[in-house]
């Protein structure tokens, strides 16, 4: 992903957000099809017709209709409600793994940075290597190793997309321990961890999350193609990638299994990456779209 | 150059031995004992036994991470837990449907892609602009196989043109049927990828005092773009072309999976399910490998399109 070379902490006005939206027209849909599916995703018991886990095999495989919007699956549950359901799993795989990814990543970026030497290399070495990996491919094998269940996928996205926010942590951290207020910090015998924590961080945590945001779409496609091979939280939770692999063996009769829940995943991961570009705007004004 | 390329290759030595080492934890990683894993709980102790010998699991760690880096640097990437063949063997009797099919989608992406991004650059901030950049976007919002099922849906499900199952076939006009539908899901995510480089870099490079001065000049519009500009823009774009290699692969994974073509991925999916570890290690190795592979290759590109870039450096 371009956004893992995102390295510099540049200066940036305060309303730089709100510019970034009001130059890139296409942000305002990206956010209104976010507060969409976010909104479901929190409303989704208010919302949902149907309970997600009810079976009426009297009524399985129906096509969309009145009584079931987006149809029924082959146990007869009706596909809007699980669709609603799978919103709140999606998203909260995909938070929660950005989350921890965020965090070790960018306490061992920070690390690195901050001691440098042999132990700098070693880490970054290790980060580079997990670099080299396809990202599916990487998240695929934890996953396997660990075993399905939502827990553990959520550690295998998280490991997967550490390496990224390392690389964004370590950079401004180098420049950040040259500058006076380190130094100051130093000649006033603060420990190692309060400056880091107190004095580095602070500066950076904005790109931080700025990227953080950005890898959030990577998190969601990584956890709807684990779930398709069906690495995800198994049945009978309704999670997008699940649907589409339990649809898929209905695919010749029963297109509604499938076409809903992806373009389910489609518009979500849609909407982060039209967010995510905005977001890149305002954090870096020479990697403008517009 | 050809000092340069072992140069290079020499420089990816340290490189490759990390990636083993990164493999080699990840298997270990199994919560508990890896042949109970593999073997499930109602196995005999017998069975998980001799399992562990034949894995090698029941040695010091120390031993069992230099025969695994010993085996892997020699070529050996250990046997299938299920068929029993060599993973080498199996990886090569798959490889060439993989290969085939990430060539065929890389000259498609390119072939869309790098024309649809110069347009779109040209265009800038009209509606040609705008569609084209959606365009992209969505693109690169698909997960590998949503996009497959899209595809097979449409035009072998419905519109039945194409075969819904692309299995291996000796007739040469059938096995170029076979391969259409999946070379154009993976061919249109490349494109998206390479559509956007080619855009930004082609912005980029627009705006530089040289591009003026050739049109102050009165150079052909057409020449200005693929002489002046284009030419200078590539070297960003190859990046991110040798960098979206991996993403490539991983999307080759699950579209086989979804058009039931042979491959890695089927292969990967087999491991998977029949909880073979050894075959799921030596993918992974195999995968890594081939990025690894593709970083050097994109490096020695660079000269070429570039005089500007010294391999002596």
């Amino acid at each position: 992903m371009t956004s893992a070379t995102m390295t510099s902490a540049p200066s940036r006005q305060p309303n730089a957000l709100i510019q970034a939206f009001r130059r890139n027209k296409l942000s305002w849909l990206g956010l209104a099809l976010l507060v969409f599916i976010v909104a479901i995703a929190v409303f989704a018991p208010l919302l949902s017709p149907y309970d997600p886990l009810a079976q009426d095999i009297l009524h399985r495989l129906e096509p969309p209709s009145a009584a079931h919007w987006l149809g029924t699956d082959t146990y007869g549950r009706d596909v809007m409600s699980r669709l609603f359901y799978g919103a709140r799993i999606s998203l909260f795989i995909g938070f929660v793994a950005v989350l921890i990814a965020m965090t070790c990543g960018s306490a061992i970026g920070l690390l690195a940075g901050y001691f440098g030497g042999l132990f700098d290399q070693f880490v970054m070495g290790i980060v580079d290597v997990m670099l080299s990996f396809p990202t599916l491919l990487l998240g695929l094998m934890i996953a396997a190793m660990l075993g399905a269940s939502l827990e553990n996928l959520i550690v295998a996205i998280a490991i997967t997309e550490m390496a990224p926010f390392a690389r964004v942590a370590r950079a401004p951290t180098i420049s950040l321990k040259q500058r006076d207020f380190v130094e100051a910090g130093h000649a006033l015998g603060f420990s190692h961890i309060r400056i880091m924590g107190v004095h580095i961080l602070p500066n950076m945590v904005s790109d931080i999350v700025v990227v953080g945001s950005l890898w959030m779409a990577t998190a969601i496609r990584t956890e709807a193609s684990l779930s398709f091979i069906g690495l995800g939280v198994q049945p009978p939770t309704p999670t997008w990638g699940g649907m589409i692999r339990e649809g898929f063996e209905n695919i010749l009769n029963s297109w509604w299994l499938t076409v809903f829940p992806s373009l389910a995943i489609l518009i979500t991961v849609l909407a982060l990456n039209i967010l995510g570009d905005a977001l890149r705007d305002a954090i870096d004004p020479k990697m403008r779209s517009e | 150059m050809m000092r340069y390329f072992i140069r290079r290759l020499l420089l990816a030595i340290p490189t490759l031995l990390a990636m083993l080492t990164v493999v080699f934890v990840l298997v270990r990683l199994v919560p508990g004992d890896a042949a109970v894993a593999m073997l499930g709980d109602q196995a005999s102790e017998a069975n998980l036994a001799a399992l562990r010998a034949r894995l090698g699991l029941d040695q010091p760690l120390y031993v069992q991470y230099l025969g695994f880096i010993g085996d892997a640097l020699r070529g050996d990437l250990g046997t299938s837990l299920v068929s029993g063949r060599p993973v080498l063997e199996e990886v090569a009797n798959v490889l060439p449907y993989t290969l085939e099919l990430t060539a065929a989608a890389m000259i498609i992406g390119t072939v869309f892609g790098l024309p649809l991004g110069v347009w779109a650059a040209l265009r800038r901030n009209r509606w040609e602009d705008y569609f084209t950049r959606l365009l992209s976007l969505t693109g690169l919002s698909f997960p590998g196989f949503v996009s497959a099922i899209l595809l097979l849906l449409a035009f072998a499900v419905y519109l039945r043109w194409l075969p819904v199952m692309s299995s291996a076939s000796g007739d040469p006009l059938t096995h170029l049927r076979n391969l259409i539908l999946p070379a154009l899901n993976l061919g249109l995510i490349m494109m998206a990828y390479i559509t956007r480089v080619t855009r930004s870099s082609m912005l980029n490079v627009l705006g530089e005092d040289y591009v003026r001065t050739a049109r102050a000049k009165g150079v052909r519009p057409s020449r200005l773009v693929m002489r002046h500009a284009l030419r200078n823009a590539l070297v960003p774009i190859v990046t991110v072309v040798g960098l979206y290699f991996g993403t490539l692969i991983g999307n080759s994974v699950l579209t086989e999976i979804v058009f039931t073509r042979p491959g890695l991925g089927k292969l990967i999916l087999g491991a998977l399910n029949s909880r073979d570890y050894t075959l799921l290690q030596g993918l992974m190795i195999v995968f890594a490998s081939f990025v690894i592979l593709v970083n050097i290759i994109t490096d020695l590109v660079y000269s070429l399109v570039d005089p500007r870039v010294s391999l002596s450096k």
